[in-house]
Parts: structure tokens; C-alpha cells; sequence
């Protein structure tokens, strides 16, 4: 399904969001936001509390539906397809606090992101061979978690939780990876190799990351996005954006 | 509270104990049949159709966490679709000739009814009714399922919905006599083609049949716990939104676990009506749905085995108190209820592998060390949706930062 | 069906129809009121409400009793000590179980609902045990005797009306609790974000504790209320769970006005198809559309679009 590499001309873009919007009650949490994703391109988005910055990745994994506006994903409509469709379409999703599954090994988390035998039959039949069982060996490598394989997920650490949750997700070769604030919680030393981890990563694939630690941002971003109320208030370089005295406004006035 | 014992779930990949499977084998099998007289043994038989019921909840509500309290639904329609061909089997026109329309159930004359209704009719054939004893209480499922799971119908919404499930169909099966038997049931059954089920050879032969269905009822269970759609429950009952985010349809699953779920249940309530020869809304409602559950959370919410053995016991406990103190029964299920919730959240199953293995293993593996599969890891509840205060107060204090001001 | 009736017959049928249906009504609310606010505030099932009810069914039968006996000038006036008891009795026993059990499950909301399930059998068979059996009524006051006739034909009883104008007062009464008091405050805080509000010194604790007994509380008071118009039995409680589950899922949980329009949907619905049909297949046609709306619209009737 993703690996349906059609090669699209230079100036196509991997993701196009074009004046979505969405209201809950009234309040427009993202108020017409246009935003293009390159191919292999690190963007980051930031902005203040409250920005809208989650709410956007729920938009666009289809988490929450908008109430207007297009997200085109190579060209595809991700607005009328339900969730998992939007997987097997090619993006993949980090929550905000690490989501995996406690009671299962780490191999076994990375198994169930595995992507095949996603329907009922297919869960039913599904062998674990050696291609299954290499794949899972080679995430665990990149995430730095080989030796903690067979522990149960709920012993790891909170950031070896963070790599894990990255790990399921690279086990499904998404073209699209999208991160809510990857490196929260974790220690100086942590975050370097998180550093590492996505620089490596983003050789076949678009990346979307929300963070807020700002040292991170430049090490990782090749574009910025800041968003403020719903809407884009500044998009370019790190150096750019922080020139930008709107984005000081925003993040150091009042 | 918090140090619950384990029945640790990360055993998934460890083998099966095939002994264990072996054990209750023989007990059901050999033991039983050889120590009890047959009365009482159709009453095992009789208990054993329960643990159809308590084996699905494992996989629907032990593995993927959504409880039914309305299983005495499906085990009710597998016992009526059966009963209804037994009981047409038994009204023919000559066993009937004293009726005002020979040839109809007895309930049916007693209600004016002056002929077969509809629904009625396709009972007369032995296959159709092999086929609707499955098929219609797993369409039922099925609507169910799809009405609520993709509409993200779960938890305690559904535990509700499907209670008011089983209350509704009591009302029905009561209110309409007529086509029901009412608040009877269908009684007085004798044959199944033409061989009388009340004799003690037949009720040997059915409670032989009952613990093979069972058997095979557990190993499909066990397959399915054991296969990568095992693990999916256990991970859409932790996280999800995480499930559905790796690309599967969630709903889809739920929806499979809970018809087969309720194709186990069927076959139970088929088999009851076999046994016991009558089937009643008594079965069906909102109090035998939910003692069922505490069949399986005895047993150990987790294990297919300790389901067995949990409706096993909890049916003899109540047998024996009610023969002798029946008005202590209800306060005895009431503490059982609590007990098993507050202090043995992984019932039978639980005790067994914090007390009883270790020890069990200690001695066993003295010759073969090295072949045991790790020990289950303690310190760990099995419950759902649980997180460590840490992890859920920092959660919610940055869900508090990002909400829209 | 209508050919044998007068016009004016037909009015005076479905008004008194009408009238029954408030009295369910009455009923609902007073039920649901409590169980909306430890289901749609807490989260927690109580399986056990019914039994909550009953046991306040039971002090204003003990106080009618007392009052009989030994105060017969008072007689007229006791129900309304016999309320306050009610409340007072069902509220302490229900902090007592909050504190013995449900604060131990909070993060298992499947799992209260089996324990107070299991609560719920051990009280049925306490109060067979203490009061038998049979069911029994209370003796109304003079007061409360009789009806008033609104035509020639439509009549209405005192107790009836009573009842209603009782639920009113403690409908408005819950509202502005929960709205104005401190304790309802801080218990939609707790409800909005726990880790916040214990964080802003609440006693989070301390709430939680109140507000099951406060449910629980009003649960006496309903059961208070329901003796004026049925008699009551150690299995009368469980009669109405379902219905009263139906009534505050349906009406969207944690909107007590939801709660009241849904109680008043459900039976007006039901004692009006009472009269067409037999009262099992009105009972199941209600119980139907109501299961059948909430499988197109699981989040009730009324229910806030929000953020997850």
C-alpha cells in the first residue's frame, strides 16, 4: 500500500493542508491553516500553549475530523478516511505521552506495529518468521532497545518508552512520521541520541514534530512552523523565526 | 491495593502447559463419570454448559476488556433455537391429540394459538436448527457489535447497553407466551430424532459430548488467545487509540471477539437444554448474565482453565449452600462478588501462580533446570487502564497546558 | 380501538394516562438524579442504587411505623422527618462503602460495577432477612388521602401530586448544589481535571467521598418518596436499575437536565404505550428505541462537543 511509490515532479509536496479549520463549540482550535510538508523534510512546529499544535496532528491522523478545509497526503484525501486507512495511506503517529502496551513485551509491542496482518483473518494466520523477527531485530537496534527485547514494556524507562513508541512506528515504514514532543521527559543524554535517531530516520521520509525545547528544534529542524492561535503566525528557517518580531511578540510579550 | 497478584500476560509467547489441559481432561473425563452417580454427574454437565460462557468472557472481557453482561442473551437463544426443536419434535400429533389443535406445542394450545407460528416452522428440520443453535445468536452479536463498536461504544456504556439487552429479551420471551412457553420456558422435552434424552445412557453420552465441545471450545479460545489477535486485545484494551493508529480497524476485532464470544455461549445454552431438558427466560436476564461473569472472574479473568474451574466451583458452592442455608447463598455470591474484585483481581488462576507454582516448580524442576519458562513477573496488576500517578498526574497536567484558552 | 370511546372519554384516558406517566416519571428523576451524579460526576456504576432506595423505602416505613405507635398526633407530618433520616441513614452508608470499596477501584470502572453488584445482592437478602419477604406499605397522613378532580371524569390523586411537586423541589435543589455550593464546585473540578484540583488543594479524597454519599443520599430521598406511591419489597430496587442506567445514559450523563428530559421521554413514552399495548411490550418497544437511539447517538441526548 505505502510502498506504491508513484515519483511525483519536484514541486509536489508530500503533505498539503490547505484553510483547514476546526471549532469545538464555538472556539476555532485551528482557524484556516495552510501548511506544505516536502518530501524528506524535517519540519517542527511550535508555538505557545494552547496554539493548537496537537490539535492539528489529530487532524491530520484523523483523530478528530475538521470542519473544514483539505489535507492532501501525496495527493490523497485524508479528510473522509477513517483512521486506520490513514496508516495504510502512509502516516504514522507519536502521542504526546508514550502510548504502548504495558503488559506486552517490547518485542511483542513492535510485532503488533508490524504491518501485516492488520484485518481479522490476517491477525488470525499471522506467523512470526524470520523476516518478522529480523524487522523487529533492526528497529530494536535503531531505538536502542535490543537488550531489553523480552522485558515487559511497563519496565522500561520513560524515555526508552518514547524510543519504543518511535520504534513501532518506524516498524511501519511510514512516509509520513508525525511526533508529539519526542524528547519530553527525557534526560541531556537521551535527547542527543533522539537527535541522532531522527536525523538517521528521515533518510527515506517526511517528518512533522511538535517540541518545545528549543535547543532540539535547531538541531533537528529543517523548517519551522510557529503557530499561534489556530493560525501560522511565522514559517522558515530556525534562524528566521527567531528574528521574527511577531514570534517574540507572541512568546515574550505582554 | 497495590501489590495485586499477576497473572502475568507476558507468558504469550511462553509455551503451553499442555498437562494442565491434560488434568482437567481426565478429571471431566475419567474421575467424575467414575465417582459421581449420574444424577449428579448431569448436574456437572449441567454446570459445564456455564463454562462455555465463562471461556468467551475470557477472551472478550479478560483479554480485550470489554465486559458483556448480556452472555445470558446469547446462551439463551442457543438453548431456545434447541429447545424449539425438541419441543416440536415432541408435540407431534399424536402426543398432542388431546389438544384443541393437536400437532402445536402445548403453551401454544393453552394460549389459543391455532397454529405453528412462522418462526416456528424451519425447526422441524434437524440441520437448520444445528445451523440457527450458531448462527442466530452470533447475527445478533454481530448487530451489536457493529451498532456499538464502530460508534467507539465501550466500557461501562456497553456493560449497560447489553444488560438492558437482556432485560428487554426476558420482558419479550415472558410477555409473549403464547410463542415463547412464557415465563416457563419450553419444558418437557424428550427426544432429539427420535432418541429419548432421558435416559441414563443418553444423559452419559451428552455429558461425554458436552466435555468434548468444551474441549474444543477451549482450544479454539486458546488459539485465538495465543495468535497475534490475542495480543491485539490485550493491546486495544491498554491503549487503543495506539492499536488504531497502527493501522488496524478496531472495531473490527471487537466485533469478532464478541460473536465468538457469543458462539460459545450458544453452544453452552444448546447443550443445557440437551442435558437438562428445558430451557427458561431464567437463563436468559440480566442476574444469570452477570453471575456468569463472576464465573470467570473466580476463575481468573485471564485464564481459560481457571474459567472452567470457577463456574465449576462457584456452581457447587451454590448448590451445597443453598441445599443447606439457602438464605446465606445470596450474602455468600455477594461476598464473592466483592471479594474477587477487591482482593483477587486474577481470581483462581492468580493464586495459583503466586502460590502454588512456584512451589509446584521448585519441586518438579529439581531434575530438568534450565527448561522452566521465566516466572511470572509479581508487582503487576492485569486490570485495565491503569497508570503509575506519575505518569497520569504529568498526562493530565500537560493536557491542562494545551487546552484551547 | 378509539370507536367505543367519547371524545371526552379519550381525553380523560390519555390525561390520566398522562398522569401516571408523570408519577413514573417522578420515579426516574428522583432515581436517576442520584445515580447521574455518581455516574455522569465520578464515572462509578453503582449496581447497588436500587438497593440505596430501597433501604430509604424501608427508614420512612420504620418512621411511619414509630410514629403510629407512639406520636399519633404528629402521624401527619412524619414523612417529612422520615425523608431527612432517609437521607441521612443512606448518605452515612454510603460514605461507608465508598471508603471500603469504591476508592479502591476508580481506575477500574468495569470492575465496581461487578463489587457493587455483589453489594447490591448482600443488602437484598438483608433486608429479607430483617423485614421478610413481603412487600410493605406505609400508612398515608389524612392529608395525602384521596384525589382531586380536575373534570367529571379526570382525577388526580393527592399523593400523586405530591410526589411530583417533591421531585421538583429536590430536582432544583440537586441543581443548585451542584452549580452554587462549594462541595458542587469542587466536585466538577475534581471531575474536570483530578490531578488540578488536588494540586489546588482540594481534598480530592474528601469529594469523591461526599458526592457518592451525597447519590446515595438522594437515593434515600427517592426511596423516601417512592413509598407514597408503591410498597416496597427487598427486590423492588432492582426492578427499576435498568431503567434508571437507560434514563441517565440516555440523557447524556453528566447533565442533570439531560438526566430530566430523558426520565421524562422514557415515561411519558412508556405509560402511553401502556394503554395501546400490553404493559411487557410497551416496556420492551421503550427499552428498544431507547437501546437503539443510543447505538446511533452513544453520547446521549445532551452532551458537550469537547476536545478529547
Amino acid at each position: 500500500m505505502s510502498q506504491l511509490n508513484q515519483k511525483t515532479s519536484d514541486k509536489d509536496f508530500v503533505l498539503s493542508v490547505e484553510g483547514l479549520t476546526v471549532s469545538f463549540d464555538g472556539f476555532k482550535a485551528v482557524d484556516d491553516l495552510s501548511l506544505y510538508v516536502e518530501e524528506q523534510e524535517i519540519r517542527v512546529i511550535i508555538g505557545p500553549n494552547g496554539a493548537g499544535k496537537t490539535t492539528v496532528l489529530d487532524l491530520i491522523c484523523g483523530r478528530t475530523k475538521a470542519t473544514e478545509g483539505s489535507i492532501k497526503f501525496k495527493k490523497k484525501e485524508l479528510t473522509r478516511l477513517k483512521e486506520h486507512q490513514i496508516v495504510h495511506a502512509g502516516v504514522g503517529r507519536k502521542f504526546q505521552t508514550p502510548s504502548i502496551y504495558e503488559d506486552l513485551s517490547v518485542f511483542e509491542n513492535l510485532e503488533i506495529s508490524y504491518p501485516r496482518g492488520r484485518n481479522v483473518w490476517g491477525a488470525l494466520t499471522f506467523k512470526r518468521d524470520q523476516q518478522v523477527q529480523d524487522k523487529i531485530l533492526e528497529i530494536a537496534e535503531m531505538v536502542f532497545l535490543t537488550d531489553k527485547l523480552h522485558d515487559q514494556a511497563d519496565l522500561l524507562s520513560h524515555g526508552q518508552k518514547q524510543w519504543l513508541e518511535i520504534g513501532m512506528l518506524l516498524i511501519q515504514d511510514p512516509e509520513l512520521l508525525m511526533l508529539d514532543e519526542p524528547v519530553a521527559g527525557m534526560s541531556v543524554a537521551e535527547r542527543k541520541q533522539t537527535a541522532e535517531l531522527l536525523q538517521s530516520i528521515t533518510k527515506q521520509r517526511s517528518v512533522l514534530v511538535i517540541e518545545h525545547d528549543m535547543q532540539f528544534v535547531e538541531d533537528i529542524a529543517d523548517r519551522v512552523t510557529v503557530l499561534h492561535q489556530g493560525k501560522v503566525l511565522s514559517e522558515g528557517s530556525m534562524q528566521r523565526v527567531k528574528n521574527d518580531p511577531k514570534v517574540i511578540e507572541v512568546y515574550l510579550g505582554h | 491495593m497495590s501489590s495485586q497478584i499477576s497473572a502475568a500476560p507476558a507468558q504469550n509467547s511462553s509455551p503451553v502447559d499442555w498437562w494442565k489441559y491434560l488434568l482437567l481432561a481426565v478429571i471431566l473425563l475419567v474421575v467424575l463419570p467414575l465417582a459421581l452417580d449420574i444424577f449428579r454427574l448431569n448436574l456437572i454437565g449441567k454446570y459445564l454448559t456455564y463454562a462455555f460462557v465463562a471461556i468467551g468472557l475470557v477472551l472478550c472481557w479478560g483479554c480485550g476488556g470489554i465486559l458483556s453482561l448480556g452472555q445470558g442473551v446469547f446462551f439463551g437463544l442457543g438453548g431456545y433455537c434447541m429447545a424449539m426443536f425438541l419441543k416440536l419434535e415432541a408435540s407431534n400429533p399424536e402426543a398432542t391429540a388431546i389438544q384443541s389443535t393437536p400437532g402445536i406445542p402445548d403453551f401454544m394450545d393453552w394460549n389459543q394459538l391455532t397454529e405453528l407460528p412462522w418462526f416456528w416452522q424451519p425447526f422441524h428440520s434437524l440441520s437448520f436448527t444445528l445451523l440457527a443453535v450458531i448462527a442466530v445468536p452470533v447475527i445478533f452479536a454481530f448487530i451489536i457489535g457493529v451498532a456499538m463498536f464502530t460508534r467507539r461504544v465501550g466500557g461501562v456504556y456497553f456493560a449497560i447497553i447489553t444488560q438492558a439487552i437482556a432485560a428487554i429479551l426476558t420482558i419479550l420471551i415472558i410477555g409473549q407466551q403464547g410463542y415463547t412457553g412464557g415465563v416457563n420456558g419450553i419444558t418437557d422435552l424428550r427426544t432429539f430424532v427420535g432418541w429419548d434424552i432421558r435416559t441414563e445412557s443418553a444423559q452419559y453420552l451428552l455429558y461425554f459430548v458436552n466435555v468434548a465441545l468444551l474441549f474444543a471450545c477451549l482450544f479454539a479460545a486458546l488459539y485465538i488467545k495465543r495468535c497475534k489477535l490475542g495480543r491485539l486485545l490485550v493491546a486495544m484494551r491498554e491503549k487503543e487509540d495506539r492499536v488504531r493508529f497502527s493501522g488496524y480497524n478496531v472495531a473490527s476485532f471487537k466485533i469478532f471477539v464478541f460473536c465468538i464470544g457469543a458462539a460459545f455461549a450458544a453452544i453452552g445454552g444448546a447443550m443445557f437444554t440437551l442435558q437438562v431438558g428445558f430451557m427458561s427466560p431464567s437463563f436468559v436476564g440480566i442476574v444469570p448474565s452477570i453471575e456468569m461473569v463472576i464465573f470467570c472472574a473466580v476463575g481468573g479473568r485471564l485464564s481459560l482453565l481457571g474459567a472452567v474451574y470457577g463456574t465449576l466451583l462457584v456452581n457447587l458452592a451454590k448448590t451445597s449452600f443453598s441445599e443447606s442455608f439457602p438464605e446465606l447463598w445470596l450474602f455468600a455470591m455477594g461476598a464473592l462478588f466483592i471479594g474477587v474484585v477487591l482482593a483477587f483481581p486474577d481470581g483462581l488462576a492468580g493464586l495459583y501462580q503466586t502460590y502454588i507454582q512456584p512451589w509446584f516448580k521448585h519441586f518438579i524442576n529439581r531434575e530438568k533446570v534450565g527448561l522452566t519458562p521465566p516466572a511470572p513477573i509479581p508487582e503487576k496488576t492485569t486490570t485495565p487502564a491503569k497508570e503509575p500517578v506519575a505518569s497520569s498526574l504529568s498526562s493530565s497536567l500537560e493536557e491542562s497546558r494545551n487546552v484551547p484558552a | 380501538m378509539f370507536a367505543d370511546y367519547t371524545s371526552s372519554e379519550l381525553t380523560a384516558i390519555f390525561a390520566m394516562q398522562g398522569f401516571a406517566g408523570l408519577i413514573l416519571f417522578s420515579v426516574f428523576v428522583l432515581m436517576a438524579l442520584g445515580l447521574a451524579i455518581i455516574f455522569g460526576q465520578m464515572g462509578v456504576i453503582n449496581m447497588a442504587h436500587g438497593e440505596f432506595m430501597i433501604l430509604g423505602a424501608y427508614i420512612t416505613y420504620l418512621t411511619s411505623q414509630l410514629f403510629s405507635a407512639y406520636l399519633p398526633s404528629l402521624f401527619d407530618g412524619y414523612f417529612f422527618i422520615a425523608m431527612l433520616l432517609a437521607f441521612v441513614v443512606t448518605g452515612a452508608l454510603g460514605a461507608l462503602v465508598e471508603w471500603a470499596m469504591i476508592r479502591h477501584l476508580y481506575k477500574r470502572p468495569l470492575d465496581t460495577l461487578l463489587a457493587t453488584w455483589g453489594l447490591s445482592l448482600i443488602l437484598q437478602q438483608l433486608y429479607r432477612t430483617v423485614f421478610g419477604a413481603r412487600e410493605v406499605g406505609v400508612s398515608l397522613p389524612d392529608w395525602l388521602m384521596g384525589s382531586y378532580a380536575i373534570t367529571d371524569i379526570i382525577e388526580v390523586p393527592i399523593n400523586g401530586i405530591f410526589v411530583m411537586v417533591l421531585t421538583i423541589f429536590i430536582t432544583i435543589g440537586v441543581y443548585l448544589l451542584m452549580q452554587k455550593s462549594r462541595l458542587g464546585k469542587q466536585t466538577r473540578a475534581v471531575v474536570q481535571n483530578r490531578a488540578m484540583a488536588g494540586a489546588v488543594g482540594i481534598n480530592t479524597e474528601k469529594v469523591d467521598r461526599y458526592t457518592f454519599a451525597l447519590g446515595c443520599g438522594i437515593a434515600g430521598v427517592a426511596g423516601s418518596a417512592f413509598t407514597m406511591v408503591g410498597s416496597t419489597g427487598p427486590t423492588a430496587g432492582q426492578l427499576y436499575i435498568v431503567d434508571t442506567f437507560l434514563v441517565v445514559v440516555f440523557g447524556g450523563a453528566s447533565s442533570l437536565l439531560g438526566t430530566v428530559a430523558s426520565a421524562f421521554t422514557i415515561s411519558q413514552a412508556q405509560s402511553t404505550m401502556e394503554f395501546f399495548l400490553s404493559g411487557s411490550m410497551a416496556k420492551v418497544l421503550t427499552l428498544l428505541t431507547v437501546v437503539g437511539i443510543l447505538m446511533l447517538r452513544p453520547q446521549g441526548l445532551f452532551s458537550l462537543k469537547v476536545r478529547r
